[in-house]
């Protein structure tokens, strides 16, 4: 089998995506540069209010209403998408080319509608696809994803929490986008499921040549999938590196510790933690954003790092510079 | 004379007897069509048996719906048992009344896994924390103030004055965990009930918030049942490990022991499938059994995980319970195989 | 109390929400005002009126202040007498023990209109011969008519308009307008000037006295204008303030509070109780709410505090109870209640410090937003006849008013003043109700 050639997919550059609250302006994503090619899967680690949730809103313009600020670049393929109307993004972009698999997706789906018909709407919403067709595809994405196609004219609470992530994936899959944005697929199941779920993504990605963005928290799972990590911490991303090195030895001084607070089934490994929290989104550090946590800083924290590359591989930290 | 031997013979007794001991613990809840008449049963619990001494951190492991919440809320005296018992300090819990029961609560701390949802989002911390004293009895105001801030130092939220005011949702999330684990440890229980305490914080705080719970456990000599779905970070905090499936123990031994040597075809399913963080990962399918847990309603006769299981001998596995097979000493599995 | 400051902060970034506290400010310091300056038994003896409350009011007199947007003024009312120092008396002895007492009533008299009416009101003290007495009008351009001569009794009134002598002697008009009017004017226009009313008494026994009040009925009166009883409207509408605002806050916390702690007690326990209240409420939601107080207010009493009652109790087991019910049930679940089982906490704590606190953010809105509900209902229910029958309220002027056909007659006044009033109210209640929810609920917040 011939490799396709892994070529450029989705260019984001210096993202910013910032809410207005009664506190004051937050910071959500803060100047992310991102980018990813056909059939490659990036992971987005973070904590809990690093703002990896709105990178995936901002990339897919699922924006709420007390948006403060939203510029950058989005390049999907050579087309710039920030330049797109709603309506045009809303027709030619979201679905057709780049889908979500949300938050929680399970307990997302419609109850009142059957699992089969909700898989099958996007196709008819945006591929123009009659019903029949719209089902037929819905039933070979089901066997994609591993549920069985009687399961098309059931509802979602007659399904267990795996089976409906995996109707919610089949949901992303069935207009055949290039780009799948996967936030926290696996974080509300249990061991087996998830494990099951990350096979089926691993099987899709084989078969279908998707990309993936994957928004986690769970360093572990997210090696499932990882052909690079980007880490996220306060808004902005602090190391972009393959998964090969970066599982092995992360360079920024966050990644590190992040990694070090793993608790590891296999290896007599010690796990660590990190003192202290991730700072507000509403009021951020000057200089590094990790520094006032950082065992490693010195003087020059205060300012701004730069980002560095070396070998392909992206760290925003003085200790590099 | 005579009464020192007494006090020594007391002594002794109490190092004998288990602190909590549960015997064919079964706790079933009835289904009800419409709202009347029988329709079964969901058996959560069905035929639990262990004793947990003193100072002993034990894991009970299991996937959602395996029973391991039902099995923790009787033992926090929220359930009732449908049949069997639950023994604490040699008394049957079945037989307490109202002011024993207040008594068992105060000796049994409870650590939830959602700990914003833990905490009354209208009161501040000093009023959740005084809570528990104020019912149990604590009169004066003082003696409350004194024992919550010695609560809150033992959690290591300091200075104590930067959070009595506070309101849950001004907190970290591993600080409103610290909350809950100060709640639990206010009224001197001998054990603590954690359910999932760390599966809702990010990792960085994870192992900062078992790290404190092993701590008080030790400086406290504390029992403790950690309900977990994660076995990664079983090891760093328990002794022995109980494995649930379907509403049986199927599965105990040393954690060491267990990590190394799982007999259980299902204990070794969960091991398979936990990763650890390792770009190889990604070039392997993980082997998981097929199908899904059973439905306690009508769970498969014989073993209950028979229908999933790889190595299944036809004509037992699917008739017969299997009981506890001794392994080693101190490691017992259900299962067939060991006969 | 910093979470009370902040939702204080918060509330008050909405202007809404400040024109709604300023217009209930207002009302209370209404209220303040009406029940410090007319005690409650003195603002119950002036509705009620009878002999000698308001004889000096004009009947369905239009506010003073329409005045203002008139070219043509409309006359004020005069009382004069000799106690107020606006008359003077002069006592002269005469032979025979024989007296004669002389008033004289000064005024000006601005206006092209005429007065409503004219009236004398005598006392006088005698054993057996009544005192005698001769009136005299004195006009501006000097013209002297005789008005009356007559024996007075003790108490006696002299209405102008009412004797039939007087209007022959004016030549048929009037005499509220014929004394006024300059001759051969065709009856046109007052005459504008100072009159002069003189009163003449003679008494015939030693210690025989005798004073009289002189009354000009205007056409305006007072900041409020007056009904067909001649009573104050501003009476009513100062006193309507306390007691609607009273009216509609009671029973607005009796049935949220009561129909919160039922619905809480209905959750927590759930079986037979839950099924009990459930069933009550269904029931009490098929009875017809007005129909039944309507009943009590015709056989029983019409008093605003069992009205008061009546209404509580029909609402508490209203739908709302369903609403509160389904929030429970899901509040009941929640880790917090668990953990507070666990540590011992009894039930009747639970539902009081964990269960009812959870759902007060949701309780204060609807508590201000279904305040003016009830104060449109006490009004209904006295448009309805079924007011209270002693207490001056903003829905009883509103009945009068009807009664009275005051729209027909051009009485606007009558109706749109306690009609403002309670408009204001529903408004001010509301501004604060709506705006209050957007703090409690931040998911109604555009940020």
């Amino acid at each position: 089998m011939i490799m396709q050639p892994i070529t450029g997919l989705l260019e984001v550059e210096n993202l910013v995506l910032h809410f207005r609250t009664t506190r004051g302006v937050m910071r959500a994503v803060d100047g992310v540069n991102l980018s990813l090619k056909h059939g490659e899967a990036v992971v987005v680690l973070g904590e809990s209010g690093c703002g990896k949730s709105s990178l995936a809103r901002a990339i897919l313009r699922l924006l709420p209403r007390n948006v403060h600020a939203y510029s950058g670049k989005v390049v999907l393929e050579g087309r710039e998408l920030m330049g797109l109307t709603d309506e045009d993004f809303r027709q030619n972009i979201r679905w057709a080319h780049i889908s979500i698999v949300p938050q929680a997706a399970m307990n997302a789906l419609n109850p009142v509608l059957k699992v089969g018909d909700q898989v099958a709407e996007p196709m008819m919403i945006y591929g123009g696809v009659k019903k029949e067709d719209a089902l037929g595809n819905a039933r070979k994405m089901f066997r994609h994803v591993g549920v069985p196609e009687d399961f098309l004219g059931r509802y979602a609470f007659e399904l267990s929490g795996g089976m409906r992530q995996r109707v919610a994936i089949a949901m992303a899959l069935v207009t055949a986008p290039d780009l799948i944005i996967l936030d926290e697929p696996t974080s509300a199941l249990d061991v087996l499921t998830q494990a099951n779920i990350m096979n089926v993504l691993k099987r899709i990605k084989r078969e279908l040549g998707v990309s993936y963005i994957l928004i986690t928290h769970d360093i572990a799972t997210s090696s499932e999938l990882a052909d690079r990590v980007a880490v996220m911490y306060a808004g902005q991303i602090v190391e972009v590196s393959d998964a090969a090195r970066f599982f092995n030895a992360p360079l920024h001084p966050y990644s590190q510790k992040l990694m070090a607070s793993v608790p590891r089934l296999r290896g007599d490994q010690e796990p660590d933690f990190i003192t202290g929290s991730p700072p507000s989104l509403l009021d951020l550090p000057k200089g590094c954003r990790f520094a006032p946590r950082c065992p490693l800083r010195f003087a020059k924290c205060d300012e701004e790092p730069p980002v560095t590359g070396t070998d392909g591989r992206l760290v925003k930290c003085w200790l590099s510079a | 004379m005579v009464q020192m031997d007494l006090q020594m013979k007391e002594a002794r007794k109490i190092r004998t007897v288990p602190l909590l001991s549960i015997r064919d613990l079964r706790v079933w809840f009835e289904l009800r069509r419409f709202g009347f008449g029988h329709a079964g049963y969901v058996k959560a619990v069905d035929g639990v048996n262990f004793d947990l001494r003193q100072g002993e951190a034990i894991a009970v492991v299991g996937e959602s719906g395996c029973g391991k919440s039902s099995l923790m809320k009787t033992i926090l005296g929220l359930n009732r048992p449908t049949s069997g018992s639950v023994v604490f300090e040699g008394r049957d819990l079945s037989t307490f009344d109202s002011k024993d029961l207040r008594w068992y609560r105060s000796q049994v701390g409870y650590v939830q896994q959602d700990p914003f949802g833990a905490l009354a989002p209208f009161m501040t911390i000093q009023q959740i924390l005084e809570e528990p004293l104020i019912i149990n009895g604590v009169k004066d105001r003082g003696e409350r103030e004194a024992r919550l801030r010695r609560a809150l130092e033992e959690v290591k939220l300091k200075p104590v004055e930067d959070y009595l005011a506070k309101f849950p949702h001004m907190l970290s999330g591993g600080q409103q965990q610290r909350v809950v684990i100060a709640r639990a440890m206010i009224l001197n229980p001998k054990l603590i009930v954690a359910d999932e305490p760390v599966s809702m914080l990010d990792a960085s705080v994870r192992v900062e918030i078992l790290k404190l719970l092993r701590g008080l456990q030790a400086s406290h000599n504390l029992a403790v049942i950690y309900i977990t779905h994660d076995l990664s970070t079983v090891r760093y905090f328990s002794e022995r490990i109980f494995v649930m499936y379907a509403g049986n123990v199927i599965e105990r031994a040393r954690v060491d022991d267990l990590l190394r040597e799982a007999r259980h075809p299902y204990t070794h399913a969960l091991l398979a499938a936990t990763s650890d963080p390792d770009a190889k990962n990604a070039s392997v399918f993980r082997e998981v059994p097929p199908g899904e847990p059973p439905s306690l309603v009508k769970p498969p006769g014989g073993c209950r995980f028979h229908p999933r299981c790889a190595h299944v001998i036809r004509g037992q596995c699917d008739v017969e319970f299997p009981p506890d097979f001794k392994i080693a000493s101190d490691h017992l599995a259900a299962c067939w195989l060991y006969k | 109390m910093k979470a009370i400051q902040k939702s204080v902060t918060d509330l008050l970034r909405y202007p809404s929400a400040v024109a709604g506290l300023v217009l209930i400010l207002g009302l209370l310091l209404i209220s303040v005002y009406a029940m410090t300056t007319i005690p409650y038994t003195e603002a119950i003896r002036l509705w009620r009126g009878g002999e000698g409350v308001w004889h000096t009011n004009p009947i369905n007199a239009q506010p003073a202040w329409t005045n203002f947007f008139r070219r043509e003024k409309l006359p004020e009312g005069l009382t004069l007498s000799v106690a107020d120092g606006t008359a003077t008396r002069t006592v002269t002895a005469k032979a025979d023990g024989l007296r004669q007492i002389d008033i004289t009533y000064v005024f000006d008299y601005p206006y092209s209109g005429f007065p409503q009416e004219l009236a004398l009101f005598f006392t006088a003290t005698y054993s057996v011969k009544q005192p005698y007495v001769s009136v005299t009008w004195l006009t501006p351009d000097g013209r002297k008519l005789r008005v009356m001569d007559a024996s007075v009794g003790a108490t006696d009134t002299y209405w102008f308009s009412q004797d039939p002598k007087l209007e022959r002697r004016l030549g048929g008009e009037r005499p509220a307008e014929g004394l006024f009017l300059a001759p051969g004017n065709g009856g046109q226009a007052a005459v504008p000037g100072r009159y002069e009313l003189h009163v003449s008494a003679l008494t015939f026994e030693a210690d025989s006295d005798l004073d009289a009040e002189f009354v000009l009925y205007g056409r305006v009166h007072g900041p409020a204008g007056t009904d067909h009883l001649r009573r104050d409207l501003m009476v009513a509408l100062l006193w309507g303030t306390p007691v609607a605002l009273a009216f509609g806050l009671l029973a607005a916390l009796g049935t949220t509070v009561f129909t919160m702690v039922i619905a809480a007690v209905g959750a927590w326990f759930g079986g037979w109780v839950d099924e009990l209240i459930q069933r009550v409420t269904e029931i009490n939601l098929v009875l017809p709410f007005l129909p039944i107080l309507i009943m009590v207010g015709t056989f029983y009493s019409r008093s605003i505090w069992t009205i008061l009652t009546v209404t509580i109790l029909l609402s508490i087991f209203s739908g709302a109870i369903k609403g509160y019910r389904a929030i429970f049930l899901q509040v009941k679940e929640s880790p917090y209640i668990e953990a507070a089982r666990a540590y011992g906490a009894g039930r009747w704590r639970i539902i009081f410090r964990y269960l009812i606190p959870r759902i007060v953010p949701v309780l204060v809105p609807q508590l201000v937003t279904i305040i003016p509900t009830f104060v449109f209902l006490e009004a209904s229910l006295a448009v309805l006849g079924l007011g209270d029958p002693v207490l001056p309220t903003w829905g009883k002027v509103i009945d009068d008013a009807r009664a009275n056909g005051a729209p027909f007659q051009g009485q606007f006044y009558w109706v749109l003043e306690p009609s403002f009033l309670l408009m204001l109210t529903g408004l001010a209640f509301a501004m604060l109700g709506f705006a209050l929810d957007r703090v409690f609920n931040p998911r109604l917040r555009d940020v």
